[in-house]
């Protein structure tokens, strides 16, 4: 349970997808000009990761790994089919993706209409097939660990979107250089958060 | 080659640069350039993808149903990215284990999936090749500017090989350590981007 728990925090600050490997930096400059925005696209994330991480993982154990057809019957058992792997994933991703996009358009169409482009563009972040690359590299052990992978890191993305669209908001009114204005000044406003999330390094999990 | 495809090379180079202006492809400009050899590796391996995607779509882009273009980008990058991912994997193991897993993301990798969406389906076979090229080198430039000052202020040495004498460090200096973590890589970035902007005017944000 401890290594659960563990695992989680980990995944939230310590190994934040943005501040520690800048999965996900398109959509995080893109959408984070509002808040409002910014907590609908997280949570579409925090979402989509927490599917996709798992399932993944699932393909990756029992059809993928080298030896992983070894159910199927011994002759199986030697094929390694690990070169697939990239295909597979954004396969899974893209058509979750889909899946997603039609519930909240059922469901929730006045979430659906701000999310507007960025909902299809979720395929495409690389928060959410670097979850999964991740997970065939970290070699997690069982389907709740790649689970709470993927819940966590989704967190850590929400936690990163919504503070910078906040800071974005009231950056608004004061008086940056204009050649840093927009773009420029949000490199470097992550740049020292990032540096404010390097004091979660040293604590040892 | 007529001034209309020259363009499209020298565009990107610094007016529509990928990075710095279309803001395409951030993540792994910034993750891979600690290492002036890993910038390099990873600016060849994009060039090579997007051109070959960008020539495949516009090959194919009066076959592809509108409404699943999506998917049908994403199968031909991963398959691209496949082929450089095992060819790097034969010939220079060493590299494709520090590239870890932005080799894979290639195919998310905004870049390639912006100049599909917004120029090889609606252009021609040997101008998207050419706006694949292009577009490659802009972001290879900056990711290997990046990776120069990372490389040279963080441990003093380019491609590997130490370039700042002895004597200097004999004097006191010492390399700056922070160069090398994750937040430098946003700051060197925010730092181009002023100094571009401040020589281009015409590329400042209103607002």
């Amino acid at each position: 349970m401890i290594d659960y728990a563990n695992l989680f925090i980990k995944s939230i600050f310590i190994e934040n997808m943005i501040f520690a490997y800048f999965l996900g930096m398109c959509s995080y400059l893109a959408v984070s000009k509002t808040v409002k925005t910014a907590v609908g696209l997280g949570f579409a994330v925090i979402f989509v990761l927490t599917i996709t991480v798992p399932l993944n993982f699932l393909i990756d154990q029992y059809l993928l790994r080298p030896g992983a057809l070894g159910w199927i019957g011994p002759d199986y058992a030697e094929l390694d089919l690990s070169f697939l792997s990239f295909i597979m994933f954004i396969a899974v991703i893209a058509s979750m993706v889909q899946l997603v996009e039609m519930i909240v358009e059922k469901f929730a169409p006045a979430l659906y209409g701000a999310l507007g482009i960025f909902l299809p563009l979720i395929a495409v972040n690389c928060a959410i097939l670097g979850g999964s690359l991740f997970m065939q590299i970290k070699d997690f052990s069982g389907i709740t660990e790649s689970a709470i992978y993927g819940f966590g890191s989704g967190i850590g993305w929400l936690l990163a979107i919504v503070a910078i669209a906040a800071i974005r908001e009231k950056i608004a009114y004061s008086n940056v250089p204009a050649p840093l204005k927009g773009l420029g000044i949000t490199f470097i406003i992550t740049g020292l958060m990032a540096i404010g999330f390097m004091s979660f390094m040293g604590i040892k999990l | 080659m007529s001034n209309k495809n020259r363009a499209l090379l020298s565009d990107p180079m610094d007016d529509n640069n990928p990075i710095t202006v279309q803001v395409l492809g951030i993540c792994s400009a910034l993750a891979i350039t600690v290492q002036l050899k890993a910038a390099i590796v990873m600016s060849i391996s994009v060039m090579a993808v997007m051109a070959a995607s960008n020539v495949i779509i516009s090959l194919l882009r009066d076959l592809i149903p509108n409404r699943i273009r999506i998917i049908v980008q994403l199968v031909v990058v991963a398959a691209m990215v496949i082929l450089v991912d095992q060819v790097l994997r034969a010939y220079a193991y060493d590299v494709s284990k520090e590239l870890s897993i932005f080799i894979g993301l290639i195919i998310t990798n905004c870049i390639v999936m912006g100049r599909l969406e917004a120029f090889a389906l609606g252009n021609g076979v040997w101008r998207s090749f050419l706006d694949g090229i292009g577009n490659a080198a802009g972001y290879g430039w900056i990711l290997i500017l990046v990776a120069f000052f990372r490389e040279l202020l963080g441990s003093g040495k380019l491609g590997g090989f130490q370039v700042i004498p002895d004597f200097i460090y004999e004097m006191g200096y010492v390399n700056n350590g922070l160069m090398l973590l994750s937040p430098m890589a946003l700051i060197t970035v925010g730092i181009i981007i002023w100094i571009q902007r401040s020589r281009n005017r015409k590329l400042i944000e209103q607002g």
